[in-house]
């Protein structure tokens, strides 16, 4: 196979947000493989400084219209750690529900609107409609059911405007979480039918060699606390992230990418990373599916990935099912707080992974620096490494330029990047030398 | 006009979160009546089938930042019958226009180790500002209600029905207590379009202005009004610098309050 020319081919479809692969091809084999972002910088680091700190949840809430609740939790419990404010069981527990909302919608989303199509064939969701009518409307009826969640709890679906640093604004209405019930009782039978209808797809055989991270808690399923561990033994706080972990700047993406600090190597955040690492704390029917479809104990297959995230979606309805069911929400809906000079650090678990926040702040009550390494950027590295190996198999097995490129989309899409996080339209652009 | 056959859908992203877009995959239940009323030719984030223009209808997602989208937009205008922005991004710059008020030098080097990597203009600015916009729909994210009528409009070659009264007014119809009124609350209510429900007002917290101005918007009246219940300047310049801080009249409304009182 020898080419002379660089073809520029629109490819990665079915992500959130636009950016590129290049892949340069030496002598007949893969030399490099490079994921560029090229989403226009829209620099949130920096119009957040000097406004007031209460503006971090709503205006990080806009860097993903995907997960803004993940942003919100991320930057909250941030500047709740620089203003040493202890919320209330009631508020952390409500802030789990909200996030279950995000979840639900995110990988509903995915798995049947973005993902499942590659598995036959098809460009879209809705052609995949014509093939399996009850499995994607199935499908998009448990995405609209976390999006009424996060409507009763949130205000609205995108970009929710009932959260606050302390808490929330005001509890949620009694009825809008009852009416809730039934719909999420569906849910639940409809996740797990859901999983064991995707857990039958035909999955390429492949594997990674990465470094798995995730958050882990002591007695729960991680959302939003929890220390950093790693499938290679590492267990630390979040506040020692930056101990662990460094951000790159490449020239071919506007995001940074990073990698950890010993060794500079790449790691994986996400589904399948959580459940790998937390499989022991998702809920009893999740652990049951994915014991019944034999789900491995250390699953290598990105992408299975969407089998991770149809556990997740059944813990998250379920989760979410028993909080409906509980005692409705009681005393303050936030905590009071008094500015001081000081800063902060969280990671929450966004529905792409670890989502990490750093916040200095003054007695003014103003933002003096902001540090937000979402997890698209964190997975970049590996990504490419992932490309490299899939591809210089395919290639090896003789695969034609459309077809490896039609792998790396399909290979992209399973890591279920955030384009509009990391920083447009996916193009491939190879480069080969004869 | 465009009645007689399904037309031709094409959604762009220019700088933005995606949310917009989204509205769209977020309308479920409408969404597969929807794809039977236009032929979705282009639509990256939801279909790997993309078809070449000329397309009758451009959706518009983001603001412009880059010279590189710059020219996009002149191409996207040149393949596209109508051209309709959705979201504050692309009709007001967004949140990403607060650059119009800083030094880009400064900002790119505070969240990049290595500025020169970067490619970015001075300014965040709307589509508007670039090509003949035919239609904008607001809001931070939009309503996807309001999406689908446009969308329904547009097959019915009709001028879509979005309401451009303000927010306070819908409050009024909730039964919502005023906030400026009940707890001299800075609200932007009296002066932000509505659709988006009023849902701040009835979450207990002032309106932030995330649907832009209203038509009109008596922005003078309002900071009028917020002097003589006593609501300080200060916080009231980054409340009207936010998602719509470009929007001409929250513009020239937060310069004036930042400037010296005489």
């Amino acid at each position: 196979m020898s080419y002379s020319d660089v073809i520029e081919v629109p490819i990665l479809t079915r992500v959130e947000g636009e950016g590129g692969v290049t892949i340069r091809i030496e002598g007949g084999s893969i030399t490099a493989v490079q994921l560029r972002i090229f989403e226009p910088p829209r620099l949130f680091e920096s119009l957040l400084r000097g406004r007031p700190l209460e503006d971090a949840p709503d205006i990080t809430a806009r860097i993903c219209g995907i997960c803004p609740v993940a942003y919100q939790m991320s930057s909250i419990h941030a500047l709740e750690a620089a203003l040493g404010v202890e919320i209330t069981p009631e508020i952390r527990r409500f802030r789990r529900l909200l996030y279950c909302g995000e979840w639900i919608e995110s990988h509903g989303l995915h798995m049947h609107l973005l993902h499942a199509p590659d598995f036959f064939g098809a460009t879209s969701g809705i052609e995949l409609v014509q093939r399996f009518p009850k499995e994607v409307q199935r499908g998009l009826q448990l995405k609209k059911f976390g999006n009424r969640l996060l409507e009763a709890l949130g205000g609205r679906a995108i970009h929710p405007i009932n959260v606050c640093v302390g808490g929330f604004h005001r509890w949620p209405k009694r009825d809008d979480l009852l009416k809730l019930i039934p719909d999420f009782q569906w849910g639940l039978e409809a996740a797990i039918a859901a999983t064991q209808w995707v857990a039958g797809f035909d999955f390429p055989d492949f594997t990674t060699p990465c470094e798995f991270v995730s958050l882990n808690h002591a007695d729960e399923y991680p959302m939003n606390a929890g220390d950093i561990v790693s499938t290679t033994g590492l267990r630390v706080p979040v506040t020692e992230y930056d101990t662990h972990f460094v951000e790159q700047h490449v020239p071919h993406s506007t995001a940074l990418q990073a990698v950890r600090r010993v060794g500079h190597t790449p790691f994986l955040l996400g589904p399948l990373s959580r459940v790998n690492l937390n499989r022991d704390r998702l809920c009893e029917p999740a652990r049951r599916v994915a014991d019944e479809i034999g789900f491995e104990t250390l699953c290598r297959n990105p992408y299975k990935a969407i089998i991770a995230r149809g556990l997740e979606l059944i813990h998250a309805y379920h989760e979410a099912l028993s909080i409906l069911q509980s005692d409705l929400p009681r005393g303050p809906a936030h905590i009071d707080y008094q500015p001081a000079n000081g800063s902060g650090c969280a990671a929450t678990e966004a529905p792409r992974g670890l989502l990490f926040h750093h916040y200095e702040i003054n007695a003014d009550g103003k933002l003096v620096t902001a540090r937000i390494i979402p997890p698209t950027s964190q997975n970049q590295r590996q990504i490419e490494h992932d490309l490299h190996d899939r591809l210089t198999a395919q290639l090896a097995e003789g695969a034609t330029r459309e077809q490896l490129a039609g792998e790396c989309e399909r290979l992209v899409r399973t890591y279920d990047p955030c384009i509009s996080c990391a920083t447009h339209f996916l193009r491939i652009r190879w480069e080969d030398t004869p | 006009m465009l009645a007689a056959r399904k037309p031709r859908l094409a959604v762009f992203k220019f700088a933005s979160c995606d949310g917009c877009q989204l509205s769209l995959l977020d309308a479920e239940g409408e969404l597969l009546a929807v794809c039977e009323r236009v032929d979705v030719a282009y639509f990256a984030e939801a279909s790997s089938d993309l078809q070449p223009g000329p397309y009758d209808v451009a959706l518009v997602e983001g603001s412009i930042t880059t010279e590189h989208d710059a020219q996009r937009i002149l191409e996207v205008r040149r393949s596209a019958r109508y051209l309709i922005t959705i979201g504050a991004c692309a009709t007001a710059g967004g949140i990403q226009a607060l650059r119009n008020w800083g030094r880009i030098n400064d900002w790119v080097g505070w969240a990049y180790p290595t500025p020169q990597y970067i490619d970015t203009l001075a300014t965040s600015t709307p589509i508007a500002a670039h090509v003949h916009v035919d239609f904008e729909l607001h809001g931070c994210p939009v309503n996807h209600h309001q999406l689908v009528e446009v969308l329904v409009a547009v097959a019915e070659g009709r001028t879509p029905r979005v309401p451009s009264h303000s927010v306070c007014l819908d409050c009024k119809r909730r039964g919502t207590v005023c906030h400026i009124v009940s707890k001299a609350l800075p609200c932007l209510g009296p002066i932000t379009q509505s659709g988006c429900g009023a849902i701040c007002p009835a979450f207990d917290r002032g309106c932030y202005g995330c649907y832009g101005p209203s038509r009109p918007a008596h922005t003078e009246a309002l900071l009028k009004q917020f002097t003589q219940l006593g609501i300080p300047r200060a916080p009231l310049v980054p409340l009207l610098r936010n998602f719509n801080a470009a929007a001409p009249e929250f513009q020239q409304a937060s310069n004036q309050l930042a400037e010296p009182v005489r």
